[in-house]
């Protein structure tokens, strides 16, 4: 087992390089992703390892782009698309959810889109409301597209080789304040994937079960060191993928626990954390809850600029910790 | 009935060329004709936009192309397809809900595609297949294949955003791609006189950097040589041309259009510049075909025709099996 230690930049950009390097159809294209090395440094040295063509440089359409790695998706080729931050997506969306998600199903089957766009949401970098959205509801919400969040770096370096081999259009959302930790388990190396549709058991424990995505499983992990301390045990379980979501791993630690608390950074409102609990509320787990359930999602605001503002827009360390504190204490 | 396969070449540069542009005008007319006459005895469903005045234009541009060239479509698509080579029955079998459709029943008349000849799909959006267009001919610059793309689009999808970011890239990049505009006068029911400050749409295609054409789109000749001078170009290696095709749809845009945007007259006025015969007079006046030749081609074409109802209203209705894991692709292990 290798003991490297990698940022998700560096990981992303690894999966990337291995791709790239096994498959000639595999190529990039984005915004500033060329000799910038990417608007967070995710593309690096890329273009200099690989040329323009196949770190491909384009102008400011993100339409376009999209629409064109639909085109080559659909013509042998397995594009990887940057757009440089998922707000930016909703310049895109007719080619993400009419065209890419679709064309496989409404085409009868006999064409479709093997194609991944990675983009970095979220908030926490003083960007403000156009710049910091978590827009996993908007994928996870159409038929026909797979939506990957990776939490650490090791798991974005899996999921993304199977997104790129996947034949389906993959949305990988990365979080941009991820890019530059290291995470806390090292990264393999070659070129091993990690199937998509799979939830990982992060942590196990006995009085809690907490499900949560990208940096909120960080937090989420935090709080659990820090609670074990206190006799609380606390099971954390990241999907990975939201889109396929697999429930059957949070099911089983839910019947353990007896307890459930849903973690996401985007708005409560329709975030793809509803889901999760209505699943849950459908299954015989439920049976076995002995709390209500808690939900702990971002405001049904915009995301607002000034820092102290920004903060209390999303779930914060220590707003997972007084929740699961108080789940526990109170419910026995 | 498995399709033609694809002639290249000249209307008028032998019997067979003209005898091919005529069989394909006649199908597109035919099909849409029988189309019509399902919708009104309530035996199809969904809506339908009909492109009977237009046939000149994908009968043209398809005779530039090769088989493996891709194409992208439009709503108003059953032209195109046909054009490009499709299954007949295939196509009517999609458009009555059948299994053996193109689609399974799940597209129906907006979203057929043919993988064997090259057709990426119809599309519901418009300017929807602008972009992925300029994708497959970004594909095939890349994969040095020597194929080229087509997009078929309405005068309306020229002012979506679609159509300005994918011209771009397509010029900046020189792909080859070809830009066929069909300029049928109306988006909906909005006129180009009242959608545009331009009277040739093709004038656009010097903002971009790359040539721009007017053509009768109702000449079955003057688009094919439009569209041969683009696909040259674009095969060696020069980019992408804008072609705008003039035309009309003698129909309403879709099933609830009432023609009140427009006059009888002008309708009256364009069909007197239909397609079908303008080409007729030219092949008779050049003596390439005779008068019973041309109407063997009109009686084979609605005969296939009428095969391809036959055997489209026979097959078995699309069931709702598999509409699940339909959805995606299955990864291979």
């Amino acid at each position: 087992m290798s003991d490297r230690m990698l940022t998700m930049a560096e990981a992303v950009r690894e999966a990337m390089t291995i791709a790239m390097e096994e498959r000639e159809e595999v190529f990039i294209l984005g915004e500033d992703i060329g000799i910038y090395g990417g608007a967070f440094g995710v593309t690096g040295d890329l273009y200099h390892r690989f040329g323009p063509e196949r770190v491909l440089d384009t102008p400011i359409s993100e339409l376009g782009i999209v629409g064109a790695a639909v085109g080559a998706a659909l013509s042998g080729m397995r594009p990887i698309v940057e757009i440089q931050f998922s707000d930016f997506t909703a310049q895109a969306m007719d080619q993400i959810a009419n065209q890419a998600a679709k064309i496989h199903f409404m085409l009868g089957g006999a064409l479709h889109v093997p194609l991944v766009l990675r983009t970095p949401q979220g908030s926490g970098t003083g960007a403000a409301a156009q710049h910091s959205q978590n827009l996993e509801p908007w994928f996870a919400s159409v038929p026909g597209l797979k939506v990957v969040v990776p939490s650490n770096p090791a798991d974005a370096k899996g999921l993304l080789l199977a997104a790129i081999d996947d034949p389906n259009p993959v949305i990988f959302l990365e979080h941009k304040l991820l890019y530059k930790i290291p995470g806390r388990d090292p990264v393999p190396e070659g070129a091993t994937r990690i199937p998509l549709g799979v939830s990982k058991v992060v942590r196990t424990g006995k009085d809690l079960t907490i499900v949560a995505t990208g940096i909120m499983v960080n937090k989420s992990f935090e709080v659990a060191e820090k609670l074990s301390a206190e006799g609380i045990s606390i099971e954390l379980i990241d999907p990975r993928t939201i889109s396929p979501l697999d429930t059957a791993p949070i099911f089983e630690s839910v019947e353990k626990t007896g307890r459930l608390m849903v973690v996401q950074e985007g708005p409560s409102h329709a975030g793809y954390i509803n889901e999760v609990i209505a699943q849950v509320s459908g299954s015989a787990c439920f049976g076995n809850l002995i709390a209500p359930i808690k939900r702990l999602a971002g405001m049904n605001i915009p995301i607002p600029y000034a820092p102290q503002l920004e903060k209390v827009a999303v779930p914060q360390i220590a707003d997972i910790e007084a929740a699961a504190r108080e789940i526990v204490k109170n419910w026995r | 009935m498995t399709a033609n396969p694809l002639l290249m070449g000249h209307p008028l540069s032998s019997p067979e060329h003209a005898k091919h542009a005529l069989l394909y005008m006649y199908r597109i007319r035919k099909f849409e004709e029988a189309v019509e006459d399902l919708f009104g005895r309530g035996m199809m469903h969904g809506t339908m936009h009909l492109s009977i005045g237009q046939e000149a234009g994908p009968t043209g541009a398809c005779l530039a192309l090769q088989i493996t060239d891709q194409i992208t479509s439009t709503h108003r698509g059953h032209g195109h397809c046909i054009a490009k080579g499709a299954d007949l029955t295939r196509m009517m079998a999609e458009l009555l809900g059948k299994k053996i459709g193109y689609c399974g029943g799940r597209g129906g008349s907006m979203h057929i595609a043919d993988a064997e000849t090259g057709n990426l799909g119809a599309n519901g959006v418009v300017g929807g297949g602008i972009p992925i267009a300029a994708g497959a001919a970004l594909a095939a610059k890349m994969r040095k294949s020597g194929t080229v793309a087509v997009s078929f689009f309405g005068d309306g999808a020229m002012n979506e955003g679609a159509f300005h970011e994918a011209a771009n890239m397509a010029a900046i990049w020189n792909l080859p791609l070809i830009l066929f505009c069909e300029n049928n006068k109306y988006g909906m029911s909005s006129s180009t006189e009242k959608a545009f400050k331009l009277e040739n749409l093709a004038d656009r295609g010097k903002g971009y950097g790359i040539p721009g054409v007017t053509v009768d789109g109702n000449d079955v000749v003057a688009v094919y040589e439009a569209a041969e001078a683009a696909v040259a170009r674009a095969r060696n290696g020069e980019g992408p041309t804008l072609i705008e095709s003039v035309t009309y749809r003698w129909k309403g845009h879709s099933r609830s259009d009432k023609n009140l945007y427009r006059t009888k007259e002008e309708i009256e006025e364009w069909k007197d510049k239909d397609p079908i015969p303008n080409f007729i007079h030219k092949v008779l006046d050049k003596g390439i075909l005779t008068q019973e030749q041309i109407e063997e081609i009109q009686k084979v074409s609605t005969e296939q025709i009428m095969q391809a109802v036959k055997e489209a209203a026979a097959a078995e209705s699309a069931t709702p099996d598999g509409l699940l894991e339909a959805v995606f692709k299955a990864v291979s292990a």
